[in-house]
Formats: C-alpha cells, sequence, structure tokens
C-alpha cells in the first residue's frame, strides 16, 4: 500500500456503541462551534454587563450629566445625588493604600528578587500569594476589632501630636475613617505590588547587574540605580494594577470607613467609598432616580477599574517582553 | 577607605537591610492573621456551631450549618456555570482559534477579572433577581459562576498552551481528527494545572461577599432547593461582626477561622502539590 | 469516558439537592425594618415551632430596604417603622396594607466616658447635637438638663444610620416637630442627608459604633440598648417631663393616638400630647399586599397576623416593646379579611 509521505487521511474506526459521537465526520467542526460559543459567552456577559450598568442608570445620567461628578450632596430625600463624596474617598483610601503598599512591596520584592535565595524567594512569594487569597470580609473583620480600636487610642493621637498641624492629621479620632480604611486597603493590595515588581525585576537580564557591579558599585547601588529603573515600567504597571484592585474592595473598606458621605480634608475623618455606599444601599434604594444614582456610580466604578486593569496590563506585557528581549530596552 | 566609601557601604548595608524588612513585614502579616483568628476562633468552635440553625436575636447560643451548606451550594452552582464556560473557552483560545476573536476574548477576560464584586453583584441581580422576583441561590450561584469563567478560561489556556506540540502531532499521526486529539491527549495532559485554576478561582470566589448580598440574600433557616434566598459564611460574618451581640462577635470569629482556614488550606494543597512538576503561571 | 462521568454524578447532586425538600413546606420571604428584629425573629422561631412546615425567613435590612423589596416584588411581605408615603404607595402594583405589630421608642444611647447613669436631654440638645452645633458633651444645653453630672469635654461623636431606616424615620420625625431649623435644613425620611456623623448598618450597627466609640450618641431601638447593656438617655416630652422609655411611657404615647387611628393604620406618634409619654415612640409595621396570588402563603401570611395579633403580643413586653392598644387590635383583625 503506497502512502504519500505528508497527508494523512483520518482511518475509519469500526463503530463501537460506546463511541457514537466518533462516528459523526463533522466532529471537529461541532467542537470548534461549541468551544467557540463557550468563549463568545464570555464576551456576551461582558457586553450585557455594560449595557445592563449603561441603562439601568440613564435617569440619573440624563438628570445630572456631568455635574453629577463634582456635585457634594447625597440627598435621597430631596432627590439630589453627587459623586464627589464617594469618588473621593476612593481615592483618598487608595492613594493612603498605594503610599504604603508600594515602599512596602517593591522593597519586600527588591529583597526577594535581587538578595534572597531561590528557594527563600519562592517560599516567602508563596506566603505572600496566600495573603491574596485571604477573603476581605476577615480583613475587615480584624479591622473593626483590632485595627479600629489600636488607631484610636494610640495611632491617631500619636500622628495628632505629631503631625497635628497638617490638616491631614486634624480633627477628633473615631478609630474608623480614611486612614484606617487605607490602611487595611494596603495590607490587602501588598501581595499584588510584590508578586508583579518581583517577576519585572527578575525579568532584568543578568548582564544589566553585571556590569553595574563590574564598574564598582554596591550590591544596593546596582539594584537601585540599574535594575529597579530598567523595570521601572512593570513596577508602575503593578502599582496600577494594586490600584485597580484597592478601587473594588468592598467589604473590608465598609466595616471601617465610617460610611458618611463628607469631603473632608482630615484622614481621621469618616468617609464612604463608592462601594461602600453601593453595598450598603443598593438592597433599599427606594426611587428609581436613587437607584440609577447608585447604579451610575457603579457604572464609574466599573469604567475606572476598566482603564487602570488595560493600562496596567500593557506596562507590564511591555516591561517583560523588554526584559527578554522581544521589545528593545 | 574615604569617607564616600564608608556612606556607600553603609547605606547599601542599611538599604538591604531595609528590603528584607519590607519581605518580613509582608509575610509576618499573614502568620499574624491566621495565629489571630485561631486564637479568638478556635475556642468558640463546637459542634453545634457546625450543626445548629442561628438562634433568634440576642438569645444566645445557634449555630451556622445552614451558612455552610449554603456557601457550599453556592459553589458548586458557581463550578457548574464557570467551569465549562471557563474550560470549553480556553480549549478554543488554545486549539481553534484565530487571530481577532482570541484577542477579545483573552482581553474581556482580563478586565472581567478585575471588575469590582460589587458591580459583579448588581449585575446579577438586574439579570436574575429582578425578573424573576426572588433572591435566590440560584442568582448567587451565577454572580460567582460569571467571577470563577475568566480565571479558569485565562488558566486552562495557559496550561493547554504548555502541553509540546509532540504529544499533539503524535495524537494526529495516530488517525485522530482534532476534538478526539483535544479530548483525549492535551486535556488530560494538561489535566493537573487547569485543575489548580479550578480550584484556585473557587477558592477565591468561596471568600466573596459583595456579591451575594443582593442575590443570595440570607436565610434564617435552611433553604431548600436553589430557587430561595441562602445564607452564606461571609454574609454571616459580615453580619455578626458588625452587629453588637457579644455572642454575634463570637460566632463571627469562628465563622472566621472556617472561611479563612478552607480557603488557605485550598491553595496551600493546590500550589504545593498539584504545581508540582507543571508550570504554574500567575494571571 | 471521565468527562461524562463526572458531568453525570454534577446532574445527579443537582437533581438531589434541586428535590430534595421541594412539596410542603410553605416558605415565605420577608425583609425590612431592624428596629422590630429582635421580636419579629423570635415570633418567626416560635411560629415555626407551632407549624413545622412554615418558614418565614425574614431579613433585618433597614425599612427602606424593606418597602423596595416589597415594591419589587422580590420579597412576599415588609416590615418597616416609616409608613409608605403615597408615592412609595403609588408604586405598588397591587395595594398595601400597613398592619402595626407593637409599640416601641427611639431612645439616645451614649458612651460617654465616666458617666454610667441616665442622662436628660432636651429636645433643644438633641437637635443641635445632630445638626452638628452642639459639638461637646459639656455643652450648656446638656449641662442644664443635667446638674450634678459632671460631663467632660470630650467630643460627641454623633452615629445615625447609613441605610433606609424607619428608626431615621422616628427619629427625624421627631426632630422636625421640635425643631422648624431642622425641618427646612434635613427633613424626615428614612435617608436623609445628616449634617455630622459616622454612619452604621441598622440597628445593630449604630449599637455596635456607640459600643465601640468613647464619646458616641446615636439613636437605637429600646430593646438594642437593653440587651446590650448601654447606658441610654431620658428625653424631654411636650408637656416639659423628662420620661425614660419603658413600656408605660411608650403605651401612654400611643394612647391618644389609638382612638383615632386611621383606617389604614399610618399614624406618627412622636410628640405626643401626655405627661407621661415618651416623645420618640411609634408603631412599627408589617407591609402585606392586599392579593396574594399563592393562597397557600395567604393563609399562612392571615393565621400568622392573628397569632402576632393575639398571642405573639404576649411576647413583646418581654424583649421590652409595648403591646397595641385594644382598639387598634381589633381594627386589624377586621382588616386582615382584606387580604386576599
Amino acid at each position: 500500500m503506497a502512502t504519500t509521505p505528508n497527508a494523512v487521511t483520518p482511518t475509519e474506526f469500526t463503530a463501537t456503541p460506546r463511541s457514537l459521537l466518533r462516528r459523526w465526520t463533522g466532529a471537529d467542526e461541532i467542537a470548534h462551534l461549541i468551544t467557540l460559543i463557550a468563549a463568545a459567552t464570555l464576551l456576551l456577559i461582558a457586553v450585557l454587563l455594560v449595557y445592563q450598568l449603561w441603562i439601568l442608570s440613564a435617569e440619573a445620567r440624563t438628570k445630572f450629566g456631568w455635574s453629577f461628578f463634582v456635585t457634594k450632596t447625597w440627598d435621597p430625600v430631596a432627590g439630589d445625588f453627587g459623586a464627589l463624596p464617594f469618588i473621593y474617598g476612593t481615592l483618598v483610601t487608595s492613594a493612603v493604600a498605594l503610599l504604603i503598599a508600594v515602599p512596602l512591596g517593591v522593597g519586600a520584592a527588591i529583597f526577594l528578587a535581587e538578595l534572597a535565595t531561590p528557594k527563600l524567594s519562592s517560599s516567602l512569594t508563596f506566603v505572600s500569594d496566600l495573603l491574596a487569597a485571604v477573603p476581605s470580609v476577615i480583613y475587615g473583620l480584624l479591622g473593626v476589632f483590632l485595627l479600629v480600636p489600636v488607631m484610636r487610642t494610640t495611632i491617631q493621637p500619636a500622628l495628632k501630636k505629631t503631625l497635628g498641624f497638617l490638616p491631614l492629621f486634624q480633627g477628633p479620632s473615631y478609630g474608623i475613617g480614611f486612614l484606617t480604611a487605607g490602611i487595611v486597603l494596603a495590607i490587602m493590595i501588598v501581595p499584588f505590588v510584590l508578586s508583579v515588581s518581583r517577576e519585572v525585576l527578575l525579568a532584568v537580564p543578568r548582564d544589566q547587574r553585571e556590569a553595574a557591579l563590574a564598574l564598582g558599585a554596591t550590591k544596593w547601588e546596582s539594584t537601585w540605580k540599574v535594575v529597579v529603573p530598567a523595570a521601572r515600567i512593570g513596577i508602575f504597571g503593578s502599582v496600577f494594577l494594586a490600584l485597580a484592585r484597592a478601587l473594588g474592595e468592598t467589604m473590608a473598606v465598609t466595616m471601617v470607613i465610617g460610611n458618611n458621605p463628607k469631603v473632608a480634608a482630615s484622614l481621621f475623618s469618616p468617609g464612604y467609598s463608592i462601594a461602600s455606599v453601593l453595598a450598603n444601599e443598593f438592597s433599599e434604594a427606594t426611587g428609581n432616580l436613587y437607584l440609577s444614582a447608585l447604579i451610575e456610580l457603579g457604572l464609574v466604578l466599573f469604567l475606572l477599574t476598566f482603564v487602570l486593569n488595560g493600562l496596567a496590563r500593557l506596562l507590564i506585557l511591555v516591561t517583560t517582553a523588554r526584559g527578554s528581549g522581544v521589545l528593545p530596552t | 577607605m574615604s569617607v564616600r566609601l564608608v556612606w556607600r557601604k553603609s547605606l547599601n548595608v542599611f538599604m538591604l537591610s531595609l528590603t528584607g524588612l519590607c519581605a518580613l513585614l509582608t509575610v509576618s502579616a499573614l502568620f499574624f492573621i491566621l495565629g489571630y483568628l485561631v486564637w479568638n476562633g478556635g475556642k468558640d468552635l463546637s459542634w453545634s456551631f457546625f450543626t445548629h440553625l442561628p438562634a433568634p436575636v440576642g438569645e444566645v447560643g445557634g449555630g451556622m450549618a445552614n451558612a455552610i451548606v449554603g456557601s457550599l451550594k453556592l459553589l458548586l452552582l458557581a463550578a457548574l456555570f464557570g467551569v465549562p464556560i471557563g474550560l470549553l473557552g480556553g480549549v478554543y483560545l488554545a486549539e481553534f482559534g484565530g487571530r481577532t476573536v482570541p484577542f477579545l476574548v483573552r482581553y474581556t477576560a482580563d478586565l472581567m477579572n478585575g471588575v469590582p464584586s460589587i458591580v459583579m453583584g448588581i449585575f446579577a441581580y438586574a439579570l436574575v433577581v429582578m425578573p424573576m422576583h426572588h433572591f435566590s441561590t440560584l442568582a448567587g450561584g451565577i454572580a460567582l459562576g460569571i467571577m470563577v469563567i475568566p480565571t479558569v478560561l485565562r488558566n486552562t489556556e495557559s496550561f493547554l498552551r504548555d502541553v509540546p506540540r509532540s504529544l499533539r502531532e503524535g495524537s494526529f499521526a495516530l488517525g485522530a481528527n482534532k476534538w478526539r486529539m483535544v479530548a483525549t491527549v492535551v486535556l488530560p495532559a494538561a489535566s493537573r494545572g487547569i485543575l489548580t485554576g479550578v480550584l484556585l478561582a473557587l477558592a477565591r470566589v468561596a471568600g466573596e461577599t459583595a456579591p451575594l448580598l443582593f442575590t443570595a440574600f440570607g436565610n434564617r433557616y435552611w433553604s431548600p432547593g436553589w430557587m430561595q434566598p441562602t445564607s452564606s459564611l461571609p454574609v454571616v460574618i459580615y453580619t455578626y461582626a458588625t452587629g453588637p451581640y457579644e455572642d454575634w462577635h463570637r460566632q463571627a470569629w469562628a465563622a472566621g477561622l472556617v472561611l479563612l482556614g478552607l480557603v488557605l488550606i485550598t491553595n496551600i494543597l493546590v500550589r504545593a502539590f498539584l504545581t508540582r512538576g507543571t508550570a504554574y503561571e500567575r494571571t | 469516558m471521565r468527562i461524562v462521568k463526572v458531568l453525570t454524578v454534577l446532574a445527579v447532586l443537582l437533581a438531589v439537592a434541586t428535590f430534595a425538600a421541594a412539596e410542603g413546606p410553605v416558605l415565605l420571604n420577608a425583609a425590612g425594618a431592624t428596629f422590630p428584629y429582635p421580636i419579629y425573629s423570635k415570633w418567626f422561631d416560635l411560629y415555626h415551632t407551632a407549624h413545622s412546615n412554615v418558614q418565614i425567613n425574614y431579613q433585618s435590612i433597614g425599612s427602606g430596604g424593606g418597602i423596595r423589596q416589597l415594591l419589587d416584588k422580590t420579597v412576599d411581605f415588609g416590615a418597616s417603622d416609616g409608613p409608605m408615603n403615597d408615592e412609595q404607595l403609588k408604586q405598588a402594583t397591587v395595594p398595601i396594607l400597613h398592619f402595626p405589630t407593637v409599640l416601641g421608642a427611639a431612645i439616645p444611647a451614649y458612651n460617654v466616658p465616666g458617666v454610667q447613669g441616665e442622662l436628660n436631654f432636651t429636645p433643644e440638645a438633641l437637635s443641635g447635637i445632630f445638626l452638628g452645633t452642639v459639638t461637646k458633651w459639656n455643652d450648656p444645653s446638656i449641662t442644664s438638663a443635667n446638674p450634678g453630672v459632671k460631663l467632660p469635654g470630650d467630643d460627641i461623636v454623633v452615629v445615625h444610620r447609613s441605610d433606609g431606616s424607619g428608626t431615621s424615620y422616628i427619629w427625624t420625625d421627631y426632630l422636625s416637630k421640635v425643631n422648624p431649623a431642622w425641618q427646612s435644613k434635613v427633613g424626615k425620611g428614612t435617608s436623609v442627608n445628616w449634617p455630622v456623623g459616622l454612619g452604621g448598618k441598622g440597628n445593630e450597627g449604630v449599637s455596635a459604633l456607640v459600643q465601640q466609640t468613647p464619646g458616641a450618641l446615636g439613636y437605637v431601638e429600646l430593646i438594642y440598648a437593653i440587651q446590650n447593656h448601654m447606658p441610654y438617655g431620658k428625653v424631654k416630652n411636650s408637656s416639659g417631663v423628662f420620661v425614660k422609655a419603658d413600656l408605660a411611657s411608650v403605651s401612654a404615647a400611643a394612647a391618644a393616638a389609638a382612638k383615632f387611628i386611621p383606617d389604614d393604620f399610618r399614624v406618627s406618634i412622636t410628640n405626643p400630647e401626655g405627661k407621661a409619654a415618651y416623645p420618640i415612640a411609634s408603631f412599627t409595621w408589617l407591609l402585606i399586599p392586599s392579593k396574594f396570588t399563592d393562597s397557600a402563603k395567604r393563609d399562612v401570611v392571615k393565621d400568622f397576623l392573628k397569632w402576632a395579633l393575639t398571642d405573639g403580643q404576649n411576647y413583646a413586653e418581654g424583649l421590652s416593646y409595648a403591646k397595641l392598644p385594644k382598639e387598634v387590635v381589633a381594627k386589624e383583625m377586621k382588616a386582615i379579611a382584606q387580604i386576599q
């Protein structure tokens, strides 16, 4: 029997009762179709999500327009809704969280990428990943019962005494508020900063470090002045990723932020974040305008995380591509 | 040695130790959390905690049996919804796709991963609860299932791509057509990694509270079937922790320990044992 | 194939769970006020013990939530301490009936370092505190009503509700009646634009915040303060007497309204006449649709209402809620017939 060297035709199997499916010659097409439908379902869900958010927020969008974003009042009785306190609260708590988490995470990443032995590095990263897996409500639990009293009795008064001249640290210290929420968020997002930064640092080619050391730099100088700048873009990516995560955190923040829609300069003040107001008021918004305003807030949150995540992925992609030589540095 | 050199050397030691401190702080956070929960929650774990229904408000006693079962049911639904779609979608991306559709799907999956869970809850409310006029386990399961899809999809694709070409070509050489090759050769080869992704995704949604607030709602009793509201561990922890009753607080700690324990054990087992020998990629 | 086996197992699990307890029990879902949650949860528990095939699942999400979920028809009935206003009633596809169940009181609970006993609050002090004009515990409006009590100069941490609340409705209704500035600036409602303060979710959340925050003052339903051993104050009523909320004073507040209660049972009894009356008391209502499509559910609801208005009332006082006046009960029993 002569067979051509390159073409292989599928031979037909004798059918056994179990293999009804095998007899279908169009099986490949069906499989292609089924898997395509599955993948398309995801696209459909995403489109549906955006559509729902858009349609259900229509009433508020048409009524308030752009002024929604700069109005401070949130008055369900008068039907006057403004997003500013929530956007402010979300941004402030996230900023505090980043200020704490980024140095901590990048510092730890430097240690793990440059100094630790590979074994130590991967075990500590393992532990950090476990930290990322802790549910938000557990952080909330610890926040309410552990952190808040400590903040109220020790940390906030200490800050007031030393840095009280800044408007940031003035006002009565309740224990709950922007600062506490920011601290809880910081612990939650450190693992993200750590793991991504570590990866981008590891992706920087060895010769960069060795060149610096050959020129007489100390290990720290080589790291800080050569490696980190080379990985800078990816580290920014990790910051965006962590920020996107912080913006959407709901439970832990709701439990310690104070639930008061106010724009205040002091970090000790209670506030409100977009995710928290949704959690608290969504199931009770009486009246279509109220509900629609809440959903518009949800839409804002969605868009914010959408943009940030997109940017983050792009930055990380660029850095790892550079590091592995795909893109020129 | 010049002053400058001494300065540089001491700065070197100082900064490097600082980074070590950062790593230590980060890592010790986990041990602290775990330790505190064990200490505070462990003493209230009892048989009645696992088998009794909640007591009326203000009365001491009662347990979380319905919350535990509710969470399990929700996870089962989330798996049923999310895993097949994610799995098949991943197969599509790795085996069948062209250029544009896979790019779109990948991008969408990454973005959906980043959507805050509260927005998912609102979506599930609009999609399931409002038309049905009913809070239900189904709605909660759908909300969680949607959250599972992107992770499973990307993970499946990643592990399928890792399967060496030689296995596929060997299968073709033996006369299999494409779907048979995927189903009987490639998928089993990647199964360990895929399972990793599925379990990790489920462990993540097991702890989600926000999407359940307006979908599964809550229930003081057992929730039969799938169409009734159901209690769940994370929601009960939230409710009890923000309440004033001492007894509620104790139960919240115990429940927190149970939830954290389950999530961590799953993560540890999966990451430590299942990924031995496979390349694990974080999304 | 393995996949087929796995799927079959899952399908079987699904089927078992679906049909596990499908027939027989009557399951009702209700949601609403946190104000009466302690007694409702006791009542539904007792009712379930007596009728084991009936489960009434009540979720305390606040009166605002109860009204909204009722209008959205995601629950079978609701509960609220702020009666539905005409606009909300218009939104209902089926007319909603209000059924008062018990009488309760919103009391000012506080956590002042060094103060264990009862403080007296005047309407001016209370409205000033919540408006943010009275900021310290040793403010003259408070000290003048409490001679002999050493009040510290600490800041007052106001605690209010972050969710839509009937208790808020009762409190703001009272403040609107006693202070025109409050009426024009804030008004009354289940959710208002609070000038100052921290927000807690539910009576539970406010109680927790007051307990945990030194210097805090918040309004909660009486039983929450009692169950959690929190000090609470007396309020000056319209006759000038400082009254503490208890069964007698709350019943006195309802006494005048009881004889003239309107047919739809929506009435406010804050700041009433009467020397012994507590000024911030209220009925709390179950919001029942007048038409049920499911006859089993309808029968359970009617039977439960009858039970709650008769035997159920005996449990009210144990949880510091006052029983309904006899006239109101009689009128309600007749109104139950309206549920179809």
